[in-house]
């Protein structure tokens, strides 16, 4: 008997596409956001295997008043959530003062951090000085939190004389070895499995420093990243991998790296790592969930997995608008709220601040931007003044070899030097 | 003085750092318990513990990743790449990070490893196991590159380049790693036993990097190689007559510009050998080096002889590689210029 056969199936490619584009209003109905102080905080040397609620879950501190609730809550003493309001809006000063330095032309390009300060300013805090942190590009409040002069991070954007990466480096892409802060690379990923390999070498030595490493949503998809959670899942390395969830990378939503099939923070299920999911934009979560995970890693239980759960308020970068792409007034709609006025929120309802006092801070922050914008300014900003020209050869080696002396005579000849 | 192969040599130099320097680590596919496929990491593992010698998960770029995170912190890591048709999964770490690292932190960070990879042909290793890759390494600022010819040679230069606080690939021919294989394939095998290269000492020596050897003096035509093809150019320069003054350049990386110079000016003529493809290769650079050097003082044009470009056939190896008769072709050709 003959079966007759059937019209094959004709195959259809999808493609993510976000719910809402430019002239649809911004939208957020239906993401499922976890009420505040619902998920339990295990211990920290929990097997993982009895950790796989977390990826999927949303770990949230403060509630719609401003309330800390549940067991994530940080044991956290006024003054170091004063703090931590400070370094926050002192970023968001000094990204809104440098985005129109861009505008003016004193650097050539700038990139804001703009309603995800929490994530590093938090997370800076939580970890000892001598943690050592592997950053992308979005993670200023790092340095900030942990007292760097903005000063000195001007003139690297300014590429003036006294910027310290001698006008080597695209703006924004920090090197400060004084603070443990690894050198930006600006190749997306690079940094995660080099973070590991530090981890692992204070393993190798019996040191006691961890180190911690940030990306974002679309650099998942990058090798690197897998490179980083099997090494880092092999070897248990003392390291925590973060996840910056803003929503978007550049143009492309967080669906076009596979956010919609699985959480980010749900990779790590699949290497045998501790995955947290966290509302990026509470203070008190990010501390809370970094906290968790450093003390797993400083106790050899490995490594953690934290996608900081947020969005990305302003554009990618100088060089893009987003309006292009994504409602205009998205960032208003985004559920968890903007980092500043939830922390600042919380310490009203504490009795420790108010809106006056706030007002005084922003101002502050503020005065201490425009003083040392003035101080780079003097020193020099885009093409005023920069670093001598014969320095360039400098550091692609330790010694300089015959033919880069070459070169460098060759470029003063040519200078007339 | 100890008779040792190459691999002994290379092995060797790895036990002689590891004694001497606790930030000497070494990773990479199979290096751990098994010593590696080639045998050079054997013992190590035994002797210095699996925190200091351990394998890895099969992913070149995560080597390198970690490797770099290790030097940044203050290891010296020696990593394996197992062959070098297998070092492109790493090259984004190679180019963009290891290799520029001190440059673009101001010398705020660094990156001290180095990369031991085997290479090239003559083992039926087909277009996976037998590719020369160093052209694509040394034409990036801030690596260096490294490529031994004989156990001697490559005991000293391994400890140089572990001991260096830059990024080193070091390639090591793996056709070398028994014997120094001249291109007579057709010949028996020969051993290092009784080669004077062979005579390694056991303790801490090194050879410089950027420094050239002189491995045949002459006076008729200047011959720059490296690698197997040194062996590969000695006998053609007893084969072909033609006294051929023969350079094995070592170090391919900073490169010895003086002596190539120094020789070609005497000699005025200059055949450039190497295994790897041609197009956009390491002969070019030394071509034109020996051209902007040595222009006025050469008597026949500067002659190549490579392997072709076309991928390393399995069962055609030695019709692509350059054997002893290509070589005594061009030197005879070099000679008859006027």
């Amino acid at each position: 008997m003959s079966k007759k056969a059937k019209a094959p199936q004709r195959l259809q490619l999808h493609v993510p596409e976000p719910k809402h584009r430019p002239g649809d209003a911004g939208n957020f109905d239906g993401l499922q956001i976890a009420t505040p102080g619902a998920m339990p905080r295990p211990a920290t040397d929990a097997p993982e295997a009895s950790l796989r609620e977390f990826p999927y879950g949303l770990i949230r501190v403060l509630d719609d008043s401003g309330k800390a609730v549940g067991e994530w809550t940080p044991a956290l003493k006024v003054d170091v959530l004063l703090k931590g309001l400070r370094a926050m809006a002192l970023t968001r000063a000094f990204d809104e003062r440098m985005q129109r330095a861009q505008r003016q032309g004193k650097t050539s390009f700038y990139v804001k951090s703009t309603g995800e300060e929490a994530v590093s300013v938090a997370q800076a805090m939580a970890l000892d000085p001598d943690d050592m942190l592997f950053p992308s590009y979005r993670q200023q409040g790092l340095l900030i939190a942990r007292d760097w002069s903005i000063l000195d991070m001007m003139c690297q954007l300014f590429s003036n004389s006294a910027d310290r990466l001698k006008g080597r480096q695209l703006p924004v892409m920090y090197s400060v070895r004084d603070k443990n802060f690894f050198s930006i690379s600006g190749n997306l990923g690079t940094q995660y499995p080099q973070a590991v390999g530090w981890a692992m070498a204070s393993a190798i030595q019996g040191d006691t420093r961890i180190a911690a490493s940030w990306i974002g949503d679309g650099t998942t998809a990058e090798a690197d990243f897998h490179h980083a959670l099997t090494f880092a899942a092999v070897y248990r390395a003392p390291v925590i991998l973060n996840v910056v969830n803003n929503q978007w990378a550049i143009s492309s939503f967080q669906g076009i790296a596979g956010g919609e099939c699985a959480t980010f923070a749900a990779r790590a299920i699949g290497y045998g790592i501790p995955g947290l999911r966290v509302d990026g934009n509470d203070f008190l979560a990010v501390y809370a969930a970094t906290q968790w995970a450093a003390e797993r890693a400083r106790h050899n239980h490995g490594p953690t997995l934290i996608e900081l759960y947020t969005y990305r308020a302003a554009a990618h970068s100088t060089s893009d608008d987003p309006s292009a792409y994504r409602p205009g007034d998205e960032a208003e709609h985004w559920p968890l709220g903007d980092p500043i006025a939830r922390l600042k929120q919380h310490l009203i309802a504490l009795g420790k601040w108010s809106d006056e006092q706030h007002k005084a801070l922003v101002a502050e922050v503020d005065a201490e931007v425009k003083k040392a914008l003035r101080e780079a300014e003097a020193i020099g900003t885009l093409g005023s003044t920069k670093a001598d020209p014969a320095t360039m050869f400098d550091d692609v080696f330790k010694e300089l070899p015959v033919h880069l002396q070459r070169q460098r005579d060759e470029l003063l000849g040519a200078m007339g030097a | 003085m100890p008779t040792m192969n190459m691999i002994q040599a290379l092995n060797s130099a790895m036990d002689v750092m590891m004694q001497r320097d606790d930030k000497v680590v070494i990773f990479g596919e199979d290096v751990g318990y098994f010593g590696g496929v080639f045998r050079a990491t054997a013992n190590l593992q035994k002797k210095y513990g699996k925190t200091r010698v351990f394998d890895t998960p099969i992913a070149e770029g995560g080597i390198l990743g970690t490797a770099i995170g290790m030097g940044a912190y203050g290891l010296r890591p020696v990593v394996e790449v197992q062959f070098a048709d297998y070092i492109y999964p790493a090259f984004d770490q190679l180019v963009s990070e290891a290799a520029r690292l001190r440059h673009r932190s101001a010398g705020e960070f660094w990156a001290p490893l180095t990369v031991r990879s085997p290479c090239g042909g003559g083992i039926f290793g087909g277009q996976t196991h037998s590719q020369s890759p160093e052209g694509i390494f040394t034409h990036v600022c801030g690596l260096k590159t490294v490529m031994p010819s004989n156990p001697h040679d490559a005991k000293g230069l391994l400890i140089a380049a572990i001991e260096d606080d830059d990024p080193v690939i070091f390639f090591e021919p793996k056709r070398l790693y028994n014997g120094p294989f001249d291109g007579h394939h057709d010949r028996p095998l020969k051993s290092w036993a009784g080669h004077p290269s062979a005579e390694v000492p056991d303790g801490h020596y090194r050879i410089e990097l950027g420094k050239a050897s002189i491995v045949r003096p002459g006076q008729d035509v200047t011959v720059l190689c490296y690698g197997t093809m040194v062996h590969v150019c000695l006998a053609a320069a007893e084969e072909s007559g033609v006294d051929a003054e023969v350079i094995d350049l070592r170090t391919l990386l900073p490169v010895d510009i003086d002596a190539i110079e120094a020789s070609v000016r005497r000699t005025g003529r200059c055949v450039i050998v190497h295994e790897a493809t041609r197009t956009g290769g390491y002969g070019a650079e030394l071509s034109a080096i020996v051209q902007e050097h040595c222009f006025w003082h050469l008597q026949a044009p500067i002659t190549r002889v490579t392997g072709w470009d076309t991928p390393y056939p399995h069962a055609l190896e030695w019709e692509y590689f350059p054997g002893p008769a290509r070589v005594v072709a061009a030197l005879k050709s070099a000679m008859e210029a006027a």
